[in-house]
Order: structure tokens, then sequence, then C-alpha cells
């Protein structure tokens, strides 16, 4: 089997512990929560960390807050994040409980956690390689080499966002906690995340996501769809989380539309912005469709033909909008997706 | 002879022998195995897709601490291969390397990790080569060569055989269909990577326990690879988690850490990474085909021209074999006449392509279905309707020279078109909801071994004593199949006794008799008929010592339900373990052997050695989908598939199979591709596998499979044990090309490769929208310099079975309406 490399592993009790010793291993040193994307990371020898910094036994990490808004802990497994009512049972919050609901597959949500889905390395068919296949094409940019091989002129990595939990949450509107031994602060999701494969997250080496807190979304609508080959397993190729605000009468006061896998972070895209004050009709959905369209940028670096890829982001932004207008879309979420 | 009884085992649904140990994890897989003292090794493996070894310095890891062996290609100078006329292999490449991920070196060391490590301090000096990535890119560079033999250039094998004047008749025929198609590789992706433990014995002799489907034909290559008598080896096929052909071939793995663990005398261990697996792939070989087609106005074919064209890979592995298998079992299910075909199988700097479920024979089959599909809706027929007016008959000869006993097609047929609803729903579902029907044939063992000898194919070895306790020996493997079950099933259904009272030791060279392996869908029929054999020898010494005692005639001998009694007083009875205890004073110790070597072929020419079978079974599926014409996606809703087994011997299992073979089947109709990526020539070099993980390369998962209803023909097949035919690859066959059809019936596209997936459907429907030809597949087929052809008259046509001189046909003028679908 493929073996992990050596490394120290610390256990703190507290975040205030873990972050001093980030503070203290600089960039040697990685956080691990659930450990399913960087254990075999690991294995690949694409991230060889000297220490591992567990969050397992940090107090507090698994908190759920529920009052003005939702606040919910980093360190809660994804089946976690599922499970908790307050996600299920809202209209608002539903696109988190169906994306968290789509990560990979029931034991890898065991284990995997919402901050650690919100860090997620970003992907690429030349990168998520062994590492003597990744010698017999002499590396990429991302690690260990200089080429970006699915845009051979490209100045940065073309890696792929592949969270679920992401594209769901900045619809939402959330906002997370990032605590260091120098302060804490607290950012937009969306500023956490920058068009770079390789620098994809703003989060300094030394800072632990600790927390992720949603405004209070009564009146919204939200959801969540995910393209993939398969019903369990995969990273999403395509993810359009939607949430809108509408008046009692349809016209929409608010709308964000959201992509994932379509660029190296998580895509706030302008169709929103084009359903303001009208209503859900099929002619303005289909042109937040063509919007959102415009702004997707695959490439062939994950599954699927690239063109192909773009060419169903308008249907996929029409299923989402359909259903939060309140068409009956469950056979078709059942058909594409293999769960309601 | 003994009384007649109906079959109390055979046919009933029962828990397969091995299956609680394997529900509650109590199977040993060979990476489950552990010795003292053991050693792990790790492979070197290329960078290169193409290169000549200039310089291997293993200095600084063979001195690196934990490390106590390094091997290279020096250590093993004689070549191997599954086929004789294929001895292409080595265990550790000596001078050259041929695909990214060729093996170079070995470190054997103290554990995996230190291997690992050590395996970073080998310094190989390589000199690259060009690289051949397809058959087209093959053909068109003959130099370098990737091998130094093979046909010409790097045509590995090259074949053309015409059985009655297939020009002629084409150029007879109410309408000639021409049609291309393509078929893309894929791997089998069995659950258990490959592993194997070498040991030495007290005494010296080797013993190798390892995943692999045929410890015969392994056993035979380390006696050669080693330069060592075979009755030193012992070979143990441990319990396989999963084959389907990629356990077949000989591995260089298992030769390394036998030589190993000889040099060092301490067992040594290996289990591959999944990309090593990837590596050794052995798998669906990508094919391009053109097929011809003749036929008559009512829908019944007249010749058929089929050409093939083979990516092999880096080595020959079982290819010869394969590439007669894109051609051999094509008239196997309908009625036709004559038929030609040529096939070339071209070297490439890949991972070897093999044998996998169906070998070779998937990918025509899916050819000539879909063109069935195509010929149907030019002529106006139902495609059920058609298929069933020209399905081959039992008893019967094709034309070239395959011999049917039993078959079900027709009624499978029959079946899945009234459990469907087909006559409701061909043509007449809603636009994007579709069906589509599609038959099958494959083979109940090939009737010749890969290696030539007059030897028999299986051997069985029973063993009772006075505690009534029933020992079976036999070289079968087990791989998942269930071929335990299947021999503990024969011999109880025999000594009328149930399954729990017999152990099964099966696949150990070392201590069971020979059993070719578990491939070609041979173990039930072959292992089954020597199980048979060797069971009744042992009811008739029974019978022989019970006759007195029971006052009665040995015709009047029953032995059910743990019983041995007389038929006309079954109070005059006593339990089976007296009866053995009977036979035992009598006869002394108790054992019998049984053995099944398969009928004479009926072809007498060159290369008639490949496709004939003691039997053929039959299967036909059908497929009902939905396709997203938006997005091109495709759902199939349900599937439909009877299989002509003959006779169950556990119908639980048999559905099992089945279903597996559905399984594999929409996978690889909707997914699986082994694809290679090149990078740009300008940058790199590279010639690498695009996907080689578990994540990547993609197989349906549980969620993602439909409701498969099945259902069992049982036509007993005279050659068979109990009637009873095979399972494990036929059901697979008709499932790709039924998918294809039924897209056709949803959207109106054809789709004329696999995998079909969501992106081609869409773009063959933006062209059906454009006006254009509603189809996505293959445009050209490459000049390929095949052979002047075998030519055999054809059964129909007087023919002996002999290659004959083909008559001067008379310059025909062509009436046919040439259609190209």
């Amino acid at each position: 089997m493929m073996r992990l490399p050596w490394f120290n592993y610390r256990s703190p009790k507290s975040v205030a512990e873990a972050a001093r010793i980030l503070a203290a291993e600089g960039r040697d040193a990685m956080l691990i929560a659930g450990g399913t994307d960087l254990l075999p990371n690991m294995k690949r020898r694409q991230q060889t960390p000297a220490t591992l910094v567990s969050l397992r036994q940090v107090g507090g990490l698994k908190d759920v807050v529920n009052g003005r808004g939702l606040t919910l802990g980093a360190g809660l497994t994804l089946s976690e994040v599922v499970n908790t009512p307050a996600l299920k049972d809202s209209c608002g919050y539903r696109a988190l409980h169906q994306a968290a609901a789509q990560v990979a597959s029931p034991h890898l949500r065991n284990m995997g956690t919402l901050g650690g889905n919100l860090c997620l390395d970003t992907r690429c068919l030349y990168y998520n390689q062994n590492e003597d296949w990744r010698r017999a094409i002499d590396f990429c940019m991302k690690c260990n080499g200089e080429t970006c091989w699915v845009a051979t002129s490209s100045k940065r990595c073309m890696a792929v966002s592949s969270t679920d939990t992401a594209p769901a949450l900045i619809s939402l509107g959330a906002k997370v906690r990032l605590v260091s031994a120098a302060g804490d602060r607290e950012l937009e999701l969306n500023d956490l995340y920058q068009n770079d494969g390789t620098e994809y997250l703003t989060r300094q080496p030394d800072e632990i996501l600790t927390a992720v807190s949603l405004p209070d979304l009564s009146g919204w609508k939200s959801t969540y769809w995910k393209l993939r080959r398969r019903g369990s397993f995969d990273f999403p190729i395509l993810g359009v989380a939607a949430a809108v605000r509408a008046a009692p009468d349809g016209t929409v006061l608010d709308a964000r539309i959201v992509l994932g896998a379509v660029s190296s972070r998580p895509l706030m895209t302008e169709a929103g912005g084009l359903l303001l004050g009208g209503k859900l009709t099929d002619e303005a959905i289909a042109a937040a469709g063509k919007k959102a369209t415009s702004a997707a940028k695959p490439l062939d670096n994950t599954d699927l033909d690239l063109y192909w890829r773009k060419d169903v982001v308008s249907s996929f932004v029409g299923y989402a909008l359909r259903e939060i207008r309140g068409d009956d879309m469950s056979a078709t979420r059942l058909r594409i997706m293999r769960q309601l | 002879m003994s009384a007649k009884r109906p079959l109390e085992v055979v046919g009933q649904p029962r828990r397969r022998v091995d299956a609680r140990a394997k529900v509650t994890g109590q199977t040993l897989f060979a990476d489950d195995l552990s010795m003292p003292r053991m050693l792990h090794c790790k492979l070197l493996r290329s960078p290169h897709p193409h290169a000549i070894i200039e310089a291997i310095d293993i200095s600084r890891a063979a001195a690196y601490p934990g490390v106590k062996l390094v091997l290279t290609g020096k250590d093993f100078p004689v070549p191997f291969g599954i086929m004789p006329v294929s001895q292409d292999e080595y265990p550790l490449a000596p001078e050259r390397v041929r695909y990214v991920g060729d093996s170079v070196a070995a470190v054997i060391a103290r554990d995996e990790k230190t291997a690992e490590e050590a395996l970073l301090l080998i310094e190989v000096t390589y000199r690259a080569l060009p690289t051949i990535s397809s058959p087209e890119e093959g053909l068109a560079q003959p130099m370098p060569r990737i091998h130094d033999y093979g046909e010409q250039g790097n045509i590995h094998r090259n074949q053309s055989y015409e059985f009655g004047d297939v020009e002629a008749a084409l150029a007879n025929s109410d309408h000639v269909f021409e049609d291309l198609f393509f078929y893309e590789g894929d791997t089998h992706m069995a659950l258990e990577q490959q592993a194997s433990l070498a040991s030495i014995d007290g005494d010296g002799k080797l013993t190798l326990a390892t995943s692999a489907q045929n410890p015969h034909y392994l056993h035979r290559q380390l006696s050669l690879v080693l330069q060592m008598p075979a009755s030193q080896i012992r070979v143990i096929a441990v319990q396989n988690g999963g084959g389907f052909g990629g356990k077949c071939d000989p591995a260089g793995h298992e030769m390394v850490v036998s030589k190993a663990a000889l040099m060092l005398g301490r067992p040594v261990k290996i289990c591959l990474t999944r990309q090593e697996v990837f590596y050794q792939h052995r798998g669906r070989h990508p094919v391009l085909m053109k097929f011809r087609t003749g036929v008559t106005k009512d829908g019944k074919l007249t010749a058929m021209h089929l050409q093939t064209l083979l990516d092999g890979g880096a080595y020959g592995s079982h290819g010869p074999a394969s590439t007669f298998y894109t051609g051999v079992l094509t008239p196997v299910t309908y009625e036709l006449p004559r038929f030609k075909f040529d096939a070339c199988r071209v070297f490439t700097n890949k991972p070897a392509c093999g044998p996998k479920r169906g070998h070779g024979t998937p990918q025509p089959r899916f050819g000539q279905e879909v063109q069935l599909d195509k010929i149907a809706e030019k002529l106006g027929l139902d495609p059920a309707e058609m298929r069933l007016n020209m399905a081959t008959k039992a008893n019967s000869l094709t034309s070239n020279w395959l011999g049917i006993g039993s078959n079900g097609l027709a009624e499978c047929i029959r079946q899945v078109v009234e459990r469907s609803g087909w006559k409701d729903k061909h043509g007449k579902l809603p636009e994007g909801r579709g069906i589509g029907i599609a038959a099958s044939t494959y083979m109940c063992g090939a009737g010749v071994s890969i290696y030539w000898n007059k030897m028999p194919h299986s051997g069985v070895q029973l063993l009772l004593d006075r505690s009534g306790q029933v020992t079976v020996f036999c070289g079968a493997t087990e791989v998942g199949q269930g071929s335990d079950d299947v021999l503990a099933s024969i011999i109880a259904e025999v000594l009328g006794i149930s399954t729990s009272q017999i152990r099964c030791v099966t696949g150990d060279t070392g201590i069971t008799p020979i059993d070719l392996g578990s491939y070609s869908s041979r173990v039930t029929i072959m292992m089954g008929n020597a199980a048979m054999q060797a069971a009744s020898r042992v009811r008739e010494l029974i019978t022989a010592a019970v006759i007195e005692p029971l006052e009665t005639t040995p015709e009047q001998v029953v032995m059910s339900q743990g019983r041995v009694f007389a038929a006309d007083d079954p109070n005059k009875g006593m339990s089976f373990v007296e009866a053995v205890v009977l036979a035992e004073t009598k006869f002394g110790t108790l054992g019998t052997v049984g053995n099944y070597s398969p009928p004479k072929p009926p072809g007498k020419f060159k290369g008639s050695g490949v496709g004939p079978s003691p039997a053929y079974s039959f299967s036909a599926c059908v497929v009902e989908t939905e396709v997203d014409v938006a997005t091109g996606l495709i759902h199939i809703e349900k599937v439909w598939i009877a299989h002509d087994i003959g006779q169950s011997i556990n119908p639980v299992h048999v559905r099992g199979q089945v279903i597996g073979g559905v399984y594999m089947g929409l996978g690889e109709a909707l997914m699986e591709e082994q694809v290679f990526r090149r990078l740009p020539a300008k940058l790199s070099n590279a010639l690498v596998h695009k996907i080689p993980s578990l994540l990547e390369y993609k197989t349906l998962t549980s969620a993602d499979m439909p409701e498969v209803e099945v259902m069992l023909i049982e036509e007993p097949d005279p050659n068979c044990p109990f009637g009873a035919k095979e399972a494990g690859q036929g059901p697979l066959l008709p499932v790709m090309p039924a998918v294809a059809n039924a897209i056709w019936d949803a959207v109106g596209v054809r789709i004329d490769e696999v995998p079909i997936t969501p992106d081609k459907v869409l773009r063959a429907l933006k062209l059906k929208r454009a006006g254009k030809n509603p189809r996505v597949g293959p445009e050209y087929f490459p000049d390929v310099p095949y052979p002047e052809p075998v030519f055999v008259l054809p059964p129909g046509e007087g023919g002996d079975g002999k290659e004959s001189k083909k008559l001067e046909s008379m310059p025909a003028n062509s009436l046919a309406e040439v259609s190209t679908s």
C-alpha cells in the first residue's frame, strides 16, 4: 500500500494551544481535522508537513449556536452538519444541508469536517496523482514543477476548487472566524478564497478556521445542485448554489448564485443581480443561466468533457432557480443526484 | 448404476459454501497473509513511455539501512508470457522500458516504507525513444519497433479468415450496411489489488501464495523464469477478491518475490498499489471495427465482412487469442451463411491489454448488435422480431465451424421482450425515453488449452473416510465466481449429501490435480464434469458395498439426503456415514479421481482452435433509459436480462453473476475507460495513464445501479454437468449495445462507441438539431495491411472444415444498394 511520510503529531486541547503550536512551527506545520483530504495527499507526497496539529481534541469546535442566525463549529463532521435540525428544517439554510449531504460518501462524511471541506485543497488530474506519476510528467506548477499542464502558458495554477459546502455557504452570506496566536478575525467566506490553484486561500498558515456563522435567513430559500459522474464519492465538476429572498408576490429582493468547480475558487456570479426586481419567470431564469455560463471557465483537468461542463451550467442554474420558484424538481434531483 | 431421483442440491437456491467466511471477514486474501521474518518488496517503475536503459546504479539503495536485496533485469535473463507465441515479458526490464510503469528494479527490505524510500536511491539512466500512443500511429510508424518480433513493424498479430465467398454474397444482397464502431479500453477493477507471498519450505522448495486465476499456467512460467524444476515449486491461488481476467497472466511481481525468497531464504511479500494494478492491466483492448453486412430485404443476414484493429499495449499477453476473439464468436448468435474477418493487433507504449470478462468479444458484439438495430430501422422491422427470425438453432454448425449444442437464444429474446413490455414501448415512448434490445453468446470453456497438450483440462480427486467426511481436491480457482460452491454442489448431488459435509481444497498446484484455471468460463463445465466422474466412481464403490446388507441390486440403490437406501424398500437403508464405513471396509482407503477433456472441435484449419467450446451460453437484454435532451444526461431506468444457463447449479448465485455482469456492462457502456494522456510534444515526452486511481477511473456505485430483472432459461446442455452452462461472462455482453440502442429509441441519436457519455449524446443531439447525421463515433478506418485470408468453405457449402482454395468468383454486377448508416 501507499505509506505516509514521517511526521510529528501534536494533539492540543484548545484553540489557543493549537494556535501557539502553529505559530511556533511556521509553514512546516499543517492542521488536520478529519484527514480525509490531507492524508491521501500526504501519501501521494503532495503535502509533506513536518508536523501535523490535530484538531480532534480541541474543545468547542463542534458547537452549534442557534440565535439570530446560526453559528456552526468548524469541527462538526459533515454527517453532523447534515443531521443538524436547524439546517434540515430551514428553507433558508437548505443549500448547506444539501451540499454537505453530497460530499463524497457516507464514510468520508463521518470523518471529514465542515472546516476541512471549506479548506479543501484544489484538485487537478495532473496533481492528484502519485509521486511517480507526477515524476513521469516532470511535476506541475502546484507541486515541485514549473508548468501548469492544463494551460501550459498560464502564469498561475489552474487547479479546481472542489468544495461543495463553500458555494452553498457563500450563497448564504456566511462568515468564518479565523484564530491565530496574534488574535482573531472574522471575514466573509467569499473573501477566504482567491482565484489561484496554489494559493487558493487567504487564510494565513498560522490561522485556524474555528467557526462558520450564518445570518438569519428567514424569508430566504436556497438550494444546491451538484454535477458529478456518479451518485456518490465524486467531487463536483459543477456546483450551483442559489439563494433567493422574494416578496410575497414573488418579486426577487435578493439573489445570489454561486458556482463551484469551474474555477480555482467558488465563483459568485452576476447572475443573481439579473433577477432583482423581477419574478422567477422562465425567461429570467434562462437569462440568469446564460450569465452564469459566461462566468464558468472549466478546463480539461477534471472529469468529463470541458465544453460539455460549460454547456450544462445553464441547465443546472435553471434546476436550482425553478426549485426555489416552487417547481417540483424532485424527480430531476433524484435522477441526477441520486438523492433528494 | 443406481436409481434416478430428482435433483436435491443442484438447482436449489442455497447459501454458497464460502459465503459465511466472506461476509464475516474470515476469508484470507493474499494481502492478509503474514509469516515470521517476512520481508517486503517494492518495484521501481519507469517514468518513460519508451526508453533504452543505459545504466542502473543500485549501490546507494543496496546500502540503505533495512534493505536486504536489490534486483534488476540482470537477475532475470529468461523471458515469459502467457502464450507460447508471445514470450516477450521480463519480471524486470533488462534493457528497454515500453510504458510508464514498466518495472525496472525491485527492493526487498524489512518493511514497505524502507523499500519505498530505497527505490528513490536507485539511479537509472534512460535514453528516450519515440513513442506510439495508438494503433494508427503504430501502423504509420513501423520504426522504432516496440518489440523485435511480430508480423512487421509494430504489428503484433495480423490475420484474415474467410468462410465462403463473402464479396460475392455481399454483391447479391438486397442491402449492404457499412458501419464503424469504436470500443474504448477498460480495466477489470477487481477490488482486491494483486498480492503475493513467496516463502521457502524447510526442504528448500518454493511456495508462492498469490492472487491468481490460473495457478497452473503461473506454475509453468515460474519454473521457466526461475530455471527450477516445477516439482520444486508450489503455487497456491489464494481466494481472489475478484479477477475478471486481470489475474490470468503470470505477473512480473510474482517472479520477483519468488526469486528474492529463494535468494534470501526468507518470506517475501508484495502488494501492488491501485496505480500498479492499472499498470499491470491486461484489460479490455480498445478496438476499432468496420462491419460490412449484407441482408435480404426481409432481414436475414447473407454475409459479413468484419475488420478489427486492436490496441495491444506494450506486451503480447493473451493478445494472439484476443485478436481471434474479436471475430470468431460473431456468427454464433444469428444465422450467417458467409463470414470473413480480418484482425490486427498493434503494439503501443501503454500497459498491455489482455483478457477481460468476455475476452475480445464485447467489442464486436457491441458493433454487431448496434448495426442490427440500424438495419431493422432501415428495413422497417422490429429489432426483436428480426433477431428472433434469424437466431441460430440448437445442434448446428456456424459458417466458421463452431458447433452449437443447446441453444436458448430465441427463448431469451422472447422472455425479455415479454417481461419488458417491449411491444408497447419500442418506438412508442415519449421523447427522451427509450428502450433497446441486444443479444449475445459466450463460450463455456475454451476447447483448446493455452499450450499444446493432449492431457485433461481439469482433474478432480475425492477422498472419503470412515468419519463420513468428503474432501475434494481440484486445481480450479475461486475468484469470487463461486467455483468452490459449484464443486461442492456437484459432489453433494451425486452422493446425496449436503454441501456442508464437503471440504473443498482448490487452486493449489502442490496438492490438487491440475485444472487449467478460472478463465474462458470453463470451470463449471470442465471441473464440473471431472467432479461428476470422480463422484460417480465413489458412488459405484459405495453402491457395491451396500447391496449385500440392503439385499438389493445396484440399480435400486438411492443416495439421498444423507441416506443410502433401496428404491423398492426405502425403510431398508443406512446413513451415508455407515455406507462409507462399509465401503472402506470392503475396498480399503476410499479415493477416486475424475477428469475432463473437451470434445474435438469440428474445424480443422489452422487457427480453428480459438472459438470452439463444449457449449455456448446465450443472453438477451432489454434496457430502458431516459435521456435529458438539454444536457445529454443518461439515466438507466431498468434492465431486463435473460440468460440461457442450461441448468442453474445454484440459482441465487447465477442471478448474482448475471447482475454482476449487468453492473460491469453498464460501467463499460456509460463511463469506464482506460485512457492516456500525451503531453504537448514540444514540452514533454510523457505518455501517461490519465486516471490510475479508484476515484477517477469511474465505475458505477451502488447508487447508480438500476433495477435488474433476471430471467434464467434452463435448457440443459448434454455436454455440461447436469446441463449447467456458464454465467460468469456471457451476461455482460448484450448490455452495452442494448444501452446504445435504447438511447437511439429515446432521442434518435447514434453513439457508435463506448463509453456513451452525456457530452457525446449532447453533441449528437446538436448535430440532429442542425439537420446533420445525428451520430458520434469513429469517422474512418485506417488502411491495415491484412494478409490474404485463410479460405474455408462453410459447412453449408460442402466444406470439410479444412482450408481450401477459393474459387474465382464471378465478377458480380452489384445490384446491392450500399447504405452507410
